[in-house]
């Protein structure tokens, strides 16, 4: 194909894909490490296939990583803690995996 | 649906994960805690549920025919529908991401699910039957070069109506000819987002396929971008 470029794409299956239930299992560790400008693509290539295919996924980690995006901007308060008292945020974790 | 102190009353006795970091630790003794503080820390909690659930359908209500109260109090509902389920499987945090990215996940979802569910109960468009016409456009074509595509695309839906099953069949007529979201979809068909999603990819590999048999396209499918 050739003259289709948006038949191809949506005609086109990655084997890697991990499909939504495993992608919505894992988006919190993977939308952290994107947030945190670590190589997330390297380590969850399924992920990455999913979310380039499944529109809703897809809606959903930009959903999450904006919100993570915002909270650098402004951190949440801590547990029982009024705004304005909270802890650093604290860079995130590298995922045990 | 608004929350109120006091509607969590379970409390579960939870182990913190090793290495977790400080803030995510007291988190999750605060929810674990005795009452006074357990409820400050949900209060907490809640706030910053209905603080991210108002950004997100913010963020998303310009592409959805839902505003002002209505997008609002979808919002505070998919923030204490959040809160509930967090606090209900608070045991499953594995710390394998700060407990903030967790929560927000959930509440993420929930606005999803919401949407979702507004569309269901209020369809901008039937969620069967379909217009073929409509099939070129939702791929790009040119009117103006009809000659070049008709074969194609008489093609594909020869493809559709000889190669997929009945319930593939009517999943792709929903999301490509009728532009239905598949969480709508999902619920219409009592279904789930990961069914749906994974009869859409069988039938593309299988359109794709049948293409190629034909000549109409290349046969790179399955490849990796």
């Amino acid at each position: 194909m050739n003259g289709w470029p948006a038949l191809d794409r949506f005609l086109r299956t990655d084997p890697r894909d991990v499909g939504c239930a495993e992608a919505m299992k894992l988006l919190h560790i993977y939308a952290e490490l994107v947030a945190a400008g670590e190589p997330a693509e390297q380590r969850y290539p399924g992920i990455v296939a999913h979310l380039h295919a499944c529109g809703p996924c897809g809606e959903d980690f930009e959903g999450l990583l904006a919100a993570l995006r915002d909270e650098a901007h402004g951190p949440p308060p801590a547990a029982g803690r009024p705004r304005g008292q909270a802890a650093s945020i604290s860079a995130p974790r590298s995922p045990q995996r | 649906m608004r929350w109120r102190a006091g509607d969590h009353t379970v409390q579960k006795a939870l182990i913190v994960p090793a290495g977790l970091d400080a803030e995510s630790a007291e988190w999750l003794r605060a929810l674990a805690g005795p009452g006074p503080r357990r409820d400050a820390a949900l209060a907490r909690l809640h706030e910053m549920l209905v603080r991210i659930a108002r950004a997100e359908t913010a963020r998303r209500g310009p592409r959805l025919a839902i505003t002002g109260p209505e997008l609002d109090d979808l919002a505070y509902q998919a923030a204490a529908d959040a809160l509930m389920a967090i606090t209900g499987k608070i045991g499953q945090f594995r710390g394998e991401s700060r407990f903030t990215t967790w929560a927000y996940k959930f509440v993420i979802f929930e606005v999803s699910a919401k949407i979702g569910r507004h569309f269901w109960r209020h369809p901008a468009v039937p969620l069967d039957g379909g217009d073929w016409d409509r099939l070129p456009g939702w791929f790009g074509a040119d009117p103006a070069q009809q000659a070049e595509w008709a074969d194609l695309f008489a093609a594909l839906r020869r493809a559709v109506d000889s190669e997929l099953t009945p319930r593939q069949r009517e999943v792709f007529v929903a999301i490509v000819l009728n532009d239905v979201p598949l969480d709508t979809l999902a619920l219409h068909l009592g279904s789930s987002r990961n069914a749906i999603y994974k009869m859409m990819f069988d039938a593309r590999r299988k359109l794709r396929a049948a293409l190629a048999a034909n000549g109409y396209i290349s046969d790179d499918s399955s490849r990796g971008s």
